[in-house]
């Protein structure tokens, strides 16, 4: 217990479990991805070459062309899988874009109380044991294919939508915070106070479980999520939204070219979010 | 004839008593779309009795099946129903003025949708006080966590 503290240092209040969790995820993370992706990424970045970043730029902007074409009037269907892909190596130590547009997006407030105030993303630290190499990530819902959350749901509130986007049926959700312990990333949060003000896309309210909605509305609108549209257009370009289910999709193509790691996939739950660049 | 009298005297008594109860809870007063031009999606006595029914179903069609902009949405009711009153002024769900509560404070039915939902259009939702308090406390933590990294290493 005492060497994942020292791993995994996250920026947010939260229980050694999860600390536990995520040095897994770091260590986890270097099997797979291919060294040299790494290096072509940091040598983009890192590159004082304007001609260089501004192209990488402009490619990221149209990284996030995959949206719904689906008309409002229809069904969802299996036919689209949405997902992310986060490049953790252009994810800025500090930077809180998409967690403070992702707040904006969802009327989310504080009560000065870190442990049980809403989160939908927070941004976490990994330092690695053995090189003291940092990265920095956001982390939400990471919408499982095979959901933890709906599994142990006693009512059938916690659901993953036909085309991969997990919710919370808040209509009948009793607040019974099964899915809280059983998700494995920690991505729920349980509302302990009345709520006023919410916003009109983002209903919310006391006694209920909530998490990331990978922008459902926004997403069945033909728009984007709103932590993505941030980051992209503070130029980080550390994140792209599309449909996994489309090899055209900029998404499928960029995982298909470097590839992408599920955190904890030795659970097996099919994550719709994966990252890049999770090295030791 | 006080065999007569008697009965009289209660149920004049009981004609003064349900008047005065009447005059106590009038009959709600419900707020009209000023835009005279805006019609209903049903007819209003079939919307009084079903608009549950309605918002309902629309409400699990949209959240499990993604099926949205359908006109029966609550949304829909309150973005012709809730308008500013003469000072400017959205009256909440928490005011009999509300379109909402007016008809549900007359007949003493609970109304938990405004729980969750908006009670007004999204252009009167009061957004000041939103997330620049997380965004702070967010900015403490991480500050706290950068200096406890700065100082556990060797
Ligand atoms: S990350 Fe957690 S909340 Fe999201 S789908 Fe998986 S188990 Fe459910
Ligand atoms: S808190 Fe709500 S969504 Fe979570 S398991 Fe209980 S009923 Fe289901």
């Amino acid at each position: 217990m005492n060497n994942s503290k020292e791993t995994a240092e996250v920026t947010t209040p939260v229980n050694s479990s999860r600390r536990d969790f995520l040095s897994k995820a770091a260590v986890a993370g270097t099997v797979t991805i291919a060294p040299g992706i790494f290096l072509h990424r940091t040598a983009g970045a890192a590159v004082a070459d304007t001609d260089v970043s501004e192209i990488e730029a402009s490619e990221a902007a149209d990284m996030n062309t995959s949206v719904s074409t689906r008309p409002l009037d229809q069904d969802v269907s299996n036919k689209n899988r949405w997902g992310m892909l986060i490049d953790t190596t252009r994810c800025a130590t500090g930077c809180t874009d998409c967690v403070d547009a992702c707040n904006e997006e969802n009327g989310l407030v504080g009560h000065g109380r870190p442990e049980t105030d809403t989160q939908y993303i927070r941004k976490v630290t990994l330092k690695s044991k053995s090189t003291g190499h940092e990265l920095s990530l956001p982390l939400m819902c990471q919408h499982c294919e095979t959901a933890p959350c709906a599994d142990v749901c006693p009512t059938g509130a916690s659901f993953v939508r036909a085309d991969g986007i997990a919710l919370v049926d808040k209509h009948i959700c009793i607040g019974c915070r099964y899915c809280m312990m059983a998700c494995p990333y920690k991505a729920r949060s349980f509302v302990h106070e009345a709520v006023e003000n919410q916003k009109l896309t983002a209903p919310r309210g006391k006694g209920t479980v909530e998490a990331c909605t990978m922008c459902v509305t926004r997403v069945d609108n033909g728009g984007i999520p709103a932590c993505v549209e941030a980051c992209t257009a503070e130029n980080h370009n550390a994140m792209i939204f599309g449909d996994l289910r489309d090899p055209n999709s900029p998404l499928s193509i960029e995982l298909k070219k470097h590839g992408g790691k599920q955190l904890r996939s030795d659970l097996a739950l099919n994550t719709g979010v994966r990252y890049q660049g999770l090295n030791e | 004839m006080t065999r007569f009298l008697r009965p009289l005297l209660v149920l004049i008594g009981f004609m003064l008593l349900s008047t005065s109860t009447l005059a106590e809870t009038p009959f709600p007063t419900i707020h009209e779309p000023s835009d005279e031009s805006k019609k209903c999606i049903h007819p209003e006595d079939e919307m009084r009795r079903n608009h549950m029914n309605y918002i309902l179903h629309e409400r699990d069609e949209t959240m499990h099946e993604g099926i949205r902009g359908e006109p029966e949405g609550l949304a829909n009711c309150i973005n012709c129903h809730v308008e500013p009153n003469e000072s400017g002024e959205i009256a909440g769900i928490e005011t009999k003025e509300h379109f909402c509560s007016a008809c549900h404070e007359y007949a003493a039915v609970q109304i938990d949708c405004f729980q969750c939902h908006a009670d007004r259009p999204q252009k009167y939702i009061d957004r000041s006080k939103h997330s620049s308090s997380l965004r702070d406390q967010l900015q403490r933590t991480l500050a706290a966590a950068e200096a406890a990294t700065e100082g556990a290493r060797p």
